[in-house]
């Protein structure tokens, strides 16, 4: 791949330079908008529950409504505010594909750096169980666990899909320490006799910062995904609410033979807008380790003499501002 | 055939662990859940299935964890996977035997179309990178982050009705019997249209976006420089020089990556009332059917561990470099 190069060009960079880049992820528009879009969500998490119009339970008169102006996203069957489950339901989302997300990740640096950086028989070890974990279906794996526990709790089901999901980003892990144990500035760092807990939170951790960041938000999405799939299909916990638990009784209460669209589709939407923010992140992160993935622009271009070229891929998109000029 | 033989190999090692773990999970749960079920069925079970019953769950406390594990070895080889509760008294190896063709053609199929179809429009969109291709990518990422099962309640929502072609539910008109002849097969394509489109629309975006990293990144190699400048036609260039080296790194990803679609695909098949194994895994946890959960999964990770010995046949014969060392 060829973000290794990158990510050991980003250690190389003087000092004196850092404070000015710091901000540079930021600037990337994608980066930008997912986390806005994230950061409203992570509100809505904290203040959800407080803000919304109805009691999520509580029920009304008003059965399966459409939108009005009392009831914003209409009711279901039992007179329930739609809205207000919604927002109730954020906190949990968020919660369960965050704490799934840091299990996951703290895993996947455990198990693939050390397997990357010790190397042998430790490697083969971890390497065999990481490849486990990611050919078992995972989606199913989970079902069997959570429908045997009496009880699922969200923080019980984030820390089974954290357990289950940790493979992925261990065996990237794993390929991008290989890459860098061997560079000068790890020799010098062992030739010097730091010790090797030491090299690998000083030394190697540092210039794995993306991959890490990049794994967490690929598993929260994972972990979001699964969160709902599961209550959609009946495992979840019965005291909180959450986006699934609406398309669960959506669906169970015949929701589409009722037209009543206002019952499951903000639900979906609210899903994938939240994976959306998250996967632009990612892109973010992508295209700031290796700049190259960019989206390049107009690529054709006028030349002075009037005829029309196209750029090929292979030349880094800035040169098309130069002629352009 | 040193890489085929280790390969080999490695998915015996997962399928002893995939099959370990189903032995092991319901003796780590506190409490009994199970026990509740055999008493509720007492009077109905031959001492025979309770005594699969407790072999299956553990719950034969005469008999250390070790000899379990050997009867529960021994139960397997003979195929049997318990007595299903749900449809007592049908076997659950009889249930999952009738439901397995569904998926294995729907997600099958779908499964090798839509990588075939979001590498095809990778290659595009990583060799023609800032023309309209671009803008395939939002479009995808908002559809990929879509959960299967919503696309799904979506697609009938708009697309079924009492006159619309497509059928919401079932896999085929009712009364038909599973059979190679014109009434079944033209009624199965009909049935199984709309979930096939909506694992395709998901899925296929995956493939996309890594197809496309690939290419962009292939495209600054050296040999491709060196293929444009003996004066090759861009074609032979994009499809012989560089799809081609792209491709290997996407294979082995679809390989590890059809666990992850096999789950979301399985969902699919209950929002459509479907009748494989994914439906049958709903039905099962609706009614804590234990033996069929269970047998499910066995089921779903063995076809998915062989769907994963085809994609190393398949790398096998792409990349002469895993043949030159055998």
């Amino acid at each position: 791949m060829s973000s290794i190069s990158t990510v050991g060009a980003v250690a190389v960079v003087p000092a004196a330079k850092a404070r000015r880049q710091r901000f540079r992820f930021v600037a990337n528009k994608k980066a930008a908008a997912g986390l806005i879009i994230l950061g409203i969500y992570v509100l809505l998490a904290i203040v959800g529950p407080w803000i919304a119009p109805y009691d999520p339970g509580a029920r009304g008169d008003q059965l399966v409504q459409p939108p009005s102006a009392e009831h914003w996203m209409g009711t279901t069957h039992l007179g329930q505010d739609v809205f207000s489950q919604l927002l109730a339901g954020t906190r949990s989302v968020v919660f369960v594909g965050f704490f799934a997300g840091i299990v996951a990740t703290v895993l996947s640096v455990l198990i693939g750096v050390t397997a990357g950086y010790v190397g042998g028989k430790t490697d083969e070890g971890l390497s065999a169980l990481s490849n486990v974990f990611l050919v078992i279906p995972a989606l199913p794996l989970i079902i069997i666990i959570t429908s045997a526990l009496s009880s699922a709790e969200d923080w019980l089901i984030a820390l089974v899909i954290g357990l289950t999901s940790w493979s992925w980003n261990a065996r990237v892990l794993r390929a991008q320490t290989l890459s860098l144990r061997r560079r000068d500035f790890v020799e010098a760092a062992r030739a010097t006799g730091e010790r090797t807990w030491r090299v690998i939170v000083f030394e190697l951790l540092p210039n794995l910062t993306a991959v890490i960041a990049s794994g967490f938000v690929g598993t929260v999405i994972f972990a979001v995904l699964s969160e709902i799939t599961l209550a959609f299909i009946g495992v979840t916990s019965n005291t909180t609410w959450n986006w699934g638990t609406i398309l669960f009784w959506a669906q169970g209460q015949q929701a589409l033979a009722q037209n009543a669209w206002w019952w499951f589709v903000p639900a979906g939407l609210a899903i994938a807008v939240l994976g959306t923010a998250l996967s632009l992140i990612n892109f973010g992160i992508d295209e700031f380790v290796s700049p190259r993935l960019r989206s390049a622009g107009k690529t054709k271009v006028k030349t002075t003499s009037g005829q029309t070229v196209r750029m090929r891929i292979g030349f880094t998109p800035v040169i098309r501002k130069e002629v352009s000029k | 055939m040193k890489y085929f033989l280790q390969r080999l190999a490695f998915y015996a090692f997962t399928a002893w662990a995939a099959i370990t773990l189903n032995f092991l999970i319901p003796r780590m749960v506190p409490g009994d859940p199970v026990q509740s079920l055999i008493t509720k069925y007492q009077g109905q079970l031959s001492s025979q299935a309770i005594d699969s019953l407790y072999v299956l769950f553990g719950l034969d406390r005469d008999m250390s964890v070790g000899e379990e594990y050997v009867k529960y070895w021994q139960q397997l080889f003979r195929g049997d996977l318990g007595l299903s509760f749900t449809f007592f008294p049908t076997p659950v190896s009889e249930i999952i035997s009738d439901s397995l063709p569904w998926t294995l053609w729907l997600v099958g199929i779908t499964t090798v179309i839509s990588f075939a179809i979001g590498t095809g429009l990778g290659v595009l969109a990583g060799w023609r990178r800032g023309s309209w291709t671009d803008g395939l990518l939002p479009v995808t990422t908002f559809l990929s982050s879509v959960p299967y099962f919503w696309l799904g309640i979506i697609a009938i929502y708009l697309f079924t009705g009492p006159d619309s072609f497509l059928p919401s539910s079932g896999g085929a008109d009712i009364g038909l019997e599973p059979a190679w002849d014109q009434w079944f097969v033209p009624s199965a394509i009909q049935h199984g249209l709309l979930p096939a489109l909506t694992i395709l629309v998901s899925s296929v975006s995956g493939w996309i976006l890594s197809m496309r990293n690939m290419m962009v990144t292939v495209s600054s190699e050296d040999y491709i420089t060196v293929a444009h400048a003996k004066g090759l036609s861009d074609r032979r260039v994009a499809l012989g020089y560089a799809a081609r080296n792209a491709l290997l790194p996407n294979v082995s990803g679809f390989a590890l990556s059809l666990g992850f679609i096999v789950g979301g695909t399985l969902l699919v098949e209950i929002v459509f009332s479907y009748p494989g194994v994914g439906f049958q895994l709903f039905q099962a946890l609706g009614a804590q059917d234990y033996p069929l959960m269970q047998g499910v999964f066995l089921v779903i990770t063995i076809s998915v561990l062989i769907a994963n010995l085809l994609a190393d046949v398949a790398y096998l014969l792409l990349d002469p470099r895993t043949r030159k060392e055998g």
